[in-house]
């Protein structure tokens, strides 16, 4: 062992929450399980946990890929340590009733395999609240509605990587006005190849650029639903 | 009396660099001696969104001195951010979405792409620069474990091959064994691109 060897156990609740973060910038999977532990020992909520270091940490990747800071590869190894962290969280939140802010269907598009964009905002999702029903890769618009339908969702959430494949978020946009359910369900699109004005153009409720703002656009959505159900 | 021969318009050719070797071949072989080529470098590429930017910058540093501009980018990720802003800028771009694309020829990639949306191509130029474009760059080297979670869903490797070259062959296959995916290679040569270009050049500004 090293001289500078840091001993989770042995900061204080403060820096360990501070550890945890640069350690999940680093993707260190197995230090993320341990902090995760160790809080918990300490007496801290699951829901604490999760926001108080795992969400805040991952923030703060999100917003370092954004700014080209970091790359494809540590934003995977940072999310697959904070997988590491929510597989013990989990559980937990379902026992100890955790808020429940609302829930989302996702899934990435028909044509396209690409799910790192989409997986991350799932969790990201997850990670504030959302009930997230993952329907995987490749999914043609029966899947979207039918689970929409079936899970009682509020949110429909499509995810693309390719040029070729994105325009199908349309397809699913208009079959969803043509059965009359759109306004039914809060419609967001994102991908890297997306922007704004496609959002637009197919008829989305939003366009997220990435998971935070992802996660911050939900939560607007759902209060603005919460708020128009109470005034009406 | 002799006639005069028109002087054929300056073209700057505007180019991913991972397209440098095939289109100076093209351009060499038609004898398209009235055009120069500038690349942009490929790793752009890891950053779709700045490629408009930067082929923006070489447009207003080098175009002026050429009758013609050519963008030898197709959409590569961009969302049609590329092609709105050649638009803007008034000058002409490749299509289609990706050099695969047109290597593979545009017609027949479309229509094959519902069954190959779980193929991963590779060009010449990305089995030359397989590690520094793939395999370093998306980490593979130092997390062997990333490979699953990027590649897991990819079921075949395609190595479009632009040109004959057993090395290269060698090259992919072992690309594809790495990635843990079916290897298949495809002989395009330089697919549409030939066609574009000169249909481009030619016309007017």
């Amino acid at each position: 062992m090293s001289d500078d060897e840091i001993i989770l156990s042995e900061l204080n609740d403060d820096d360990l929450v501070q550890q945890m973060m640069d350690d999940l910038y680093d993707g260190l999977k197995e230090e993320i399980e341990d902090g995760v532990n160790i809080l918990l020992e300490r007496g801290w909520t699951p829901y604490d946990v999760l926001t108080k270091a795992l969400v805040a940490g991952m923030t703060i990747v999100g917003h370092d890929f954004r700014d080209g800071i970091l790359f494809v590869p540590e934003v995977l190894l940072a999310a697959n340590a904070m997988k590491g962290g929510m597989a013990i969280l989990k559980p937990l939140l379902a026992e100890t009733g955790a808020p429940r802010v609302g829930k989302m269907v996702i899934g990435t598009v028909k044509g396209d395999i690409h799910d790192i964009g989409k997986n991350l905002v799932a969790m990201m999702m997850e990670g504030a609240g959302f009930e997230v029903v993952d329907l995987g890769i490749n999914n043609p618009v029966e899947n979207y509605i039918d689970a929409a339908k079936r899970e009682d969702a509020d949110i429909i959430g499509m995810s693309a990587l390719l040029t070729t494949t994105m325009p199908y978020m349309k397809v699913v946009i208009d079959t969803m006005k043509e059965q009359g359910i759109r306004e039914d369900y809060i419609v967001l699109v994102g991908g890297a190849p997306l922007n704004e004005e496609f959002g637009r153009a197919i008829g989305a409720d939003a366009y997220c650029r990435d998971a935070a703002v992802a996660v911050e656009t939900a939560k607007q959505f759902i209060a603005r639903k919460h708020n128009q159900l109470s005034a009406g | 009396m002799k006639a005069d021969t028109p002087a054929l318009p300056r073209i700057l050719l505007l180019a991913c660099g991972a397209l440098a070797r095939e289109v100076i071949a093209i351009r060499d072989a038609n004898g398209w001696t009235h055009m120069d080529l500038h690349c942009l470098p490929a790793d752009l590429h890891l950053r779709p969104s700045l490629i408009p930017d930067a082929v923006e910058a070489a447009i207003r540093q080098r175009g002026a001195a050429y009758d013609k501009v050519i963008v030898v980018y197709a959409d590569c990720g961009t969302g049609g951010l590329l092609q709105a802003r050649c638009r803007d800028l008034g000058v002409e771009m490749i299509p289609g979405p990706h050099c695969y694309a047109f290597f593979d020829g545009l017609d027949a990639h479309a229509a094959r792409a519902e069954a190959e949306f779980t193929a991963f191509y590779l060009t010449d130029f990305l089995v030359r620069q397989f590690d520094a474009f793939v395999w370093r760059a998306m980490g593979f080297d130092r997390h062997p474990e990333l490979i699953q979670m990027m590649f897991g869903n990819y079921e075949s490797l395609i190595y479009l091959a632009q040109t004959d070259d057993p090395a290269l062959d060698r090259m992919a296959e072992d690309a594809a064994a790495r990635l843990g995916l079916r290897y298949e290679r495809r002989s395009t040569g330089y697919g549409d691109l030939p066609a574009v270009l000169s249909g481009l050049s030619a016309a007017l500004p």
